[in-house]
């Protein structure tokens, strides 16, 4: 009985591994617009970024993505989106086998709680994906003038 | 308007074949456009909209960046070092104006 419930959560383990990346119907319009119909794999891009920011107007994050950076095998372009912002796409970023490591930090203003995205291409055209959930309290774009 | 206030972190020196982090940080803005003065009238968009660093010559990092960047545009990336030489680092704002800093990367043999 042991080694059957075992074996059923290894297959639910599996079966969620193998869901399609769940994503909001926003994200799926911002990303459609950059990428089209292309998929998106799931993995190797981690999105480092705080559970809770008391200002949207400087957020810290770090995106890193697991590649060896050789010129066979390496990432050629990182965008990181804020679909609730008024302009989604926040950055977009070109590295090179020359990157050494493909690691980038930044800080950037979020509009509103939300979920951030990640997309890295591969020098092969593979695109991979990774997303953050983050509680704004105070949104950027109601900052105070000084 | 040219930047004022550029601030480069390259590490003193870095062995070869390395990858070594530089981090950069400079003085403006970033104005969203989306902001209004208190005469209820629209602040114009401001922000820098390009980023590029070469070493000896080969790009190593492109950045484009939108108004969804915070001001004061801080970046952290990496290089792989692999012998002395310059760095040339380069912002654009949306104007088309350029800002442009060097740095020389040491390298030594291990």
């Amino acid at each position: 009985m042991q080694r059957r419930a075992l074996i059923s959560y290894a297959a639910g383990g599996l079966l969620i591994g193998l869901l399609p990346l769940h994503l909001s119907a926003a994200a799926k319009l911002t990303l459609a617009t950059v990428y089209g119909d292309a998929e998106f794999n799931t993995g190797r891009v981690h999105l480092q970024l705080p559970a809770l920011a008391e200002n949207g107007s400087s957020v810290p994050l770090t995106i890193s993505v697991d590649s060896p950076m050789t010129e066979a095998d390496h990432v050629s372009e990182i965008r990181l989106f804020a679909d609730k912002n008024p302009v989604p796409q926040l950055a977009r970023y070109r590295l090179f086998a020359a990157s050494g490591k493909a690691s980038i930090s930044t800080r950037v203003r979020l509009s509103d709680s939300q979920v951030i995205t990640a997309v890295a291409r591969m020098n092969d055209n593979s695109l991979w994906v990774a997303r953050g959930e983050i509680v704004v309290t105070l949104a950027a774009c109601i900052e105070p003038l000084l | 308007m040219a930047l004022i206030n550029t601030r480069i972190s390259v590490p003193r020196q870095a062995r070869a074949n390395t990858v070594v982090e530089i981090k950069t940080l400079v003085s403006h803005p970033m104005e969203s456009g989306y902001r209004y003065d208190y005469m209820g009238e629209p602040i114009p968009r401001n922000i820098l909209t390009r980023f590029t660093c070469e070493y000896l010559g080969q790009r190593v990092l492109e950045a484009e960046f939108g108004p969804g960047i915070a001001a004061n545009p801080f970046m952290a990336f990496n290089l792989l070092a692999t012998s002395t030489g310059e760095l040339l680092f380069t912002w654009t704002d949306q104007h088309g104006e350029v800002t442009t800093e060097t740095r020389t990367l040491q390298v030594v043999d291990p």
